[in-house]
């Protein structure tokens, strides 16, 4: 199974994931933002950082970008695609996902290790035991998550909330979980499918052991089972 | 023919105007052998201003030690380079950028940071990680914390976007910096040995690439204008000296660059920073002995009628200078190309040794290139020693009176736990991305943060790593400049060793007033003849730095603040440690010991509203094994805690370790000193550890075989920290205190919850 990273002008994740998936050894390869081509990949992961400089909105010029028309054409196949916090307001941004990242609500960058409760959901890149808690770090000024009150339903009756913010204990906070005040305290989610994955927290950074816990290892590991299951 | 466009008369008052004194305009016409250019005239005032020329401090520097088997690269390129190790290098290098933050936060603490990034990737080293050193006024005050949270958003803001982490740093809050806030940052980057790259410029009909930004008029003369004089009440009109930044444009920048050097691209890269075109230009021609010549109208310009002069001073960020081979012309601007940089040929390399600007077909200036770098005046300012030091220093602390016992003590210890100096600085570190490319193996809020030698993207790991501390108590330097600088290096030796590491070069931002002044070079030349003895004696060099003079606003200069960026060594990154306590019944032990000095310290500005004494003494013999102790200690998994005593004392030093483990801890301290001197002296030299229980006697010995004196505390465990089985302070309560301060200040960086209800 081979995992594609894409790189933009002003991506500055793409090596952490490509250490991540190193660390578990999975095998990636870069693809620039002109390239048409995804063929001879399994997987697309759209990597954290400041695409375009985030200039006009987090998100708005790259999806624009040569590469992104086969992104979508790779997810619409039903190709696995994970956006990480940049790449999670771009795939908003392409209309792959639905809602919109606002600047977080105390109006400051945060850089911090968050707990994230599993959701019971369709997503393809998580397997975990629903309820079970995740330690995670996040790490952005626009990740306050919002959408209309008839798509909030709609995630949620199609179990396409996939990650929340929660409390260390996995409980909610009656005044809301999220540090950067996310819309019912969501921290990522799917396409109705489950192939496309968009969350604000960075699970590459907790892979290596060395560097940040280990939780985050089963976005890749679930989405390698997956594969393999369907392959076989 | 040279447009010659001033009279004598008028070009001795443009000099003055410019900052040049009269004897230095008459340098520059004897130079000439006529009278200089408007365009000249700006090259010569921005190359010989202070903060270009070091033309006070250049002699007093030579003290400094800059030599050692790892240095690469000591002063006066770039940044310094020192080996690592199984063929690494790194490049790191500390700059202050005072004087645009102190009238514009964001954008002067953003450009500080992309001015010492791009320092370091010129160097050829991918830059890893950046640790920032600020000083500010003291909060209560509105204006005082519009520039630290405007300088913390800055950092913030530039260094997340451009994806390297900011590791760590220090901040201070006193009185002395309300008109001149300090923002120092330090930048470090990692290459292969043989990717060194200097900034000098190499065969005549090679050519000149500028890439990057469009040139504008922002910034002009930052560099003498803002960072060369003192503050008064026009600082408000120099705002349109400040540069602006654009960290996207840098990535792409940083990129570029690296891919440029490892396809061999380029004969030589400099970085545009303080005095622009002419300052990199004329560094590079005299670095290699050649001329050069510009022709301003081929530098791709974002406003309309540009002067020559303003192109060639203007200190728009994000912009480099290559030079190439016409053979290798075609290859290099297609990398720029493709990370979407524009780059332009703007002149090309001669054999002359004069830099020539031309503007089409007429030449604008013509000077000597080496004059411009090399010709700078050099001073020996008149030094005095200042009259208010017998008086600070002769205060006696001993009759004030100090609380001996139950509440009195409880509430000072929790003042100095709450005084922003101490507090826990979570609400700035957690601004900033610290751990993008995923080395950061130590994360800000210990001692010294550790970073792992390797390169993730490429998947070249090691297990070696580096430690980093940035670190100076200016008001030790007022107090006692020899010593203070002394302090300043020795704590961020010690802070380094508590990870594990040993110190082995530093670089130094040496903050100070107007030196024009015979008291304020007093303090600079014993500052620097203290820091020099201290890297002398533990055979640390320094291999790069920074000098900022002219601190001072209304004729108030700032505390000496020389700014000491210390980088150590781990051989084995799993066996970095931190301050935490981490396990039940381990033993807490105290190497060093407490003596009687309450001078300068925390304790007495806080519970006492003094700032006066002597500052504690420093044995550097002492400092030294000490820290050998701690270090092998830690190696040999002994310890598996090791946090320095600094501001705040013993008291304070415990009080972290438990907190930053979520553990408490009995201790008893020792009857012979008074209890405010046991919990608040700022005695050097002594390191809390917490040693596993069944090798106590294992550290007795490493102890004794260094001659390193000790006394056990007590224990780790409980949920809170117990003095003498009788003062007890529930974490919770701690926490409160510590955790708490800033963002009361500021206002908390999360979301309010249920604010939107």
């Amino acid at each position: 199974m081979r995992f594609g990273i894409v790189v933009f002008p002003g991506s500055n994740c793409e090596q952490d994931v490509k250490h991540a998936l190193d660390v578990l050894g999975l095998e990636s390869r870069y693809v620039w933002h002109g390239e048409q081509d995804l063929s001879g990949l399994d997987a697309v992961v759209l990597p954290g950082g400041f695409s375009y400089g985030d200039y006009i909105r987090c998100g708005a010029v790259a999806r624009f970008s040569p590469v992104m028309n086969e992104v979508v054409r790779f997810a619409e196949r039903g190709g696995p695609v994970l956006g990480i916090c940049n790449g999670f307001q771009i795939l908003t941004e392409a209309h792959l996902l639905p809602g919109a990242l606002l600047r977080n609500r105390g109006l400051k960058f945060i850089c911090k290790e968050v707990t994230l409760r599993v959701e019971a959901s369709v997503c393809h890149w998580l397997d975990a035991e629903p309820g079970s808690v995740l330690r995670i770090p996040i790490n952005h000024n626009e990740g306050n998550y919002f959408c209309d009150e008839q798509t909030l339903e709609r995630l949620n009756g199609n179990g396409q909330v996939v990650v929340r913010y929660c409390e260390p204990d996995g409980s909610r906070a009656p005044g809301g979980s999220a540090p950067n005040g996310a819309l019912d305290d969501i921290a990522g989610v799917c396409n109705e499918r489950g192939n496309v994955f968009g969350l604000m927290p960075h699970p590459e950074r907790a892979v290596d052991p060395l560097t940040g816990g280990t939780d985050g290892r089963v976005v890749f590991e679930a989405i390698v089972r997956r594969m393999a299951k369907i392959g076989s | 023919m040279i447009r010659e466009d001033l009279t004598p008369e008028v070009a001795l008052e443009l000099a003055v105007e410019l900052g040049l004194k009269p004897a230095e305009y008459d340098r520059i016409v004897e130079i000439l052998g006529r009278t200089p250019t408007v365009t000249e005239l700006y090259m010569y005032s921005l190359m010989w201003s202070e903060h270009c020329s070091y033309k006070h401090s250049r002699r007093v520097l030579k003290m400094f030690p800059t030599e050692g088997e790892r240095v690469l690269q000591g002063p006066g390129e770039n940044a310094g380079v020192i080996s690592v190790g199984d063929g690494w290098a790194v490049a790191f290098k500390m700059e202050s950028h005072n004087h645009p933050s102190a009238i514009e936060p964001y954008q002067g603490a953003a450009t500080g940071v992309g001015g010492i990034i791009r320092d370091i990737f010129t160097m050829g080293a991918r830059p890893i990680c950046s640790l920032d050193s600020l000083r500010f006024g003291p909060l209560e005050k509105p204006r005082q914390r519009y520039l630290f949270e405007g300088a913390v958003a800055g950092i913030g803001g530039y260094g997340n976007c451009i994806g390297v982490p900011t590791v760590g740093g220090e901040v201070y809050f006193e009185d002395a910096y309300e008109g001149n806030c300090l923002i120092n940052a330090m930048a470090v980057g990692l290459m292969r040995e043989e990717r060194l790259t200097r900034a000098v410029a190499a065969g005549p009909g090679n050519l000149l690439l500028l890439i990057g930004s469009t040139t504008g008029r922002d910034g002009i003369g930052g560099a003498s204008v803002l960072a060369s004089q003192e503050f008064d009440e026009r600082a408000e009109e120099k705002r349109p000296s400040v540069q602006v930044g654009d960290p996207f444009e840098e990535k792409l920048l940083i990129e570029a660059c690296l891919e440029l050097l490892d396809e061999k691209l380029l004969v030589a890269l400099g970085d545009l920073g303080a005095a622009g075109l002419t300052s990199s230009a004329s560094e590079m021609a005299s670095r290699g002995g050649v001329g050069l010549e510009i022709d301003v109208t081929k530098v791709p310009q974002r406003e309309e009628a540009m002067k020559p002069f303003e192109i060639m001073v203007s200190e728009s960020q994000e912009r480099m200078l290559a030079v190439v081979t016409p053979e290798n012309l075609a290859a290099a601007q297609a990398v720029c190309d493709k990370w979407g940089l524009r780059s332009t040929v703007i002149g090309q390399v001669t054999d002359t040794g004069r830099f020539v600007v031309r503007e089409g077909e007429t030449v604008v200036a013509d000077v000597p290139a080496d004059s411009l770098a090399g010709d700078a005046p050099v001073y020996d300012p008149p030094a005095q020693r200042p009259g208010y030091l017998d008086e600070v220093q002769s205060f006696d602390w001993h009759r004030l009176p100090h609380p001996d016992c139950g509440y009195l003590l409880e509430d000072a210890l929790l003042a100095v736990l709450a005084s922003p100096n101490v507090c826990s600085k979570r609400w700035i570190w957690e601004q900033y991305d610290h751990q993008v490319m995923l080395n950061t193996a130590v994360l800000p809020g210990s001692d010294a943060a550790v970073v792992r030698i390797g390169d993730t993207g490429r998947g070249e790991m090691t297990r070696r790593a580096i430690a980093l501390s940035a670190d100076c108590n200016g008001r030790y330097c007022y107090l006692d400049p020899y010593l203070g600088a002394q302090i300043a290096f020795a704590e961020a030796a010690r802070n380094v060793a508590c990870a594990g590491a040993v110190p082995v070069a530093i670089t130094d931002c040496l903050n100070f007033g107007n030196p024009e002044k015979p008291e304020v070079f007093w303090t600079f030349r014993e500052a620097v003849r203290g820091l020099a003895d201290a890297c002398r004696f533990f055979g640390v060099p320094v291999v790069s730095g920074n000098v900022s003079f002219y601190n001072e606003s209304f004729g108030n200069a700032i505390y000496p603040t020389p700014t000491v960026g210390m980088v150590g060594l781990l051989d084995d990154v799993e066996q970095r440690c931190t301050m935490a306590f981490k396990r039940e019944g381990d033993v807490v032990v105290l190497i060093g010991e407490t003596d009687d000095e309450l001078g300068g310290s925390e304790y007495l500005k806080v519970v006492h509203d003094v700032v006066a004494g002597r500052p504690p003494a420093l044995d550097l013999a002492l400092e030294r094994d000490v820290q050998a102790t701690v270090i092998e200690a830690i190696r040999a998994g002994v310890v598996n805690a090791a946090h320095d005593c600094s501001e705040g004392g013993l008291g304070v030093a415990l009080a972290e370790c438990c907190l930053a483990g979520d553990i408490g801890a009995s201790v008893y301290l020792s009857d012979d000193l008074p209890p405010a001197v046991a919990l608040f002296s700022e005695t050097q030299s002594r390191v809390v550890v917490a040693c596993v229980p069944e090798r106590v006697d294992d550290l007795i010995e490493i102890c004794d075989r260094h001659e390193v004196p000790y006394s056990v505390l007590g224990t780790v465990g409980g949920d809170a920290l117990v003095f003498n089985d009788e003062t007890r302070f529930p974490l919770q309560r701690l926490r409160e205190a510590y955790e708490r301060t800033l963002e009361r200040y500021v206002g908390s960086a999360e979301a309010v919850a249920g604010a939107d209800e």
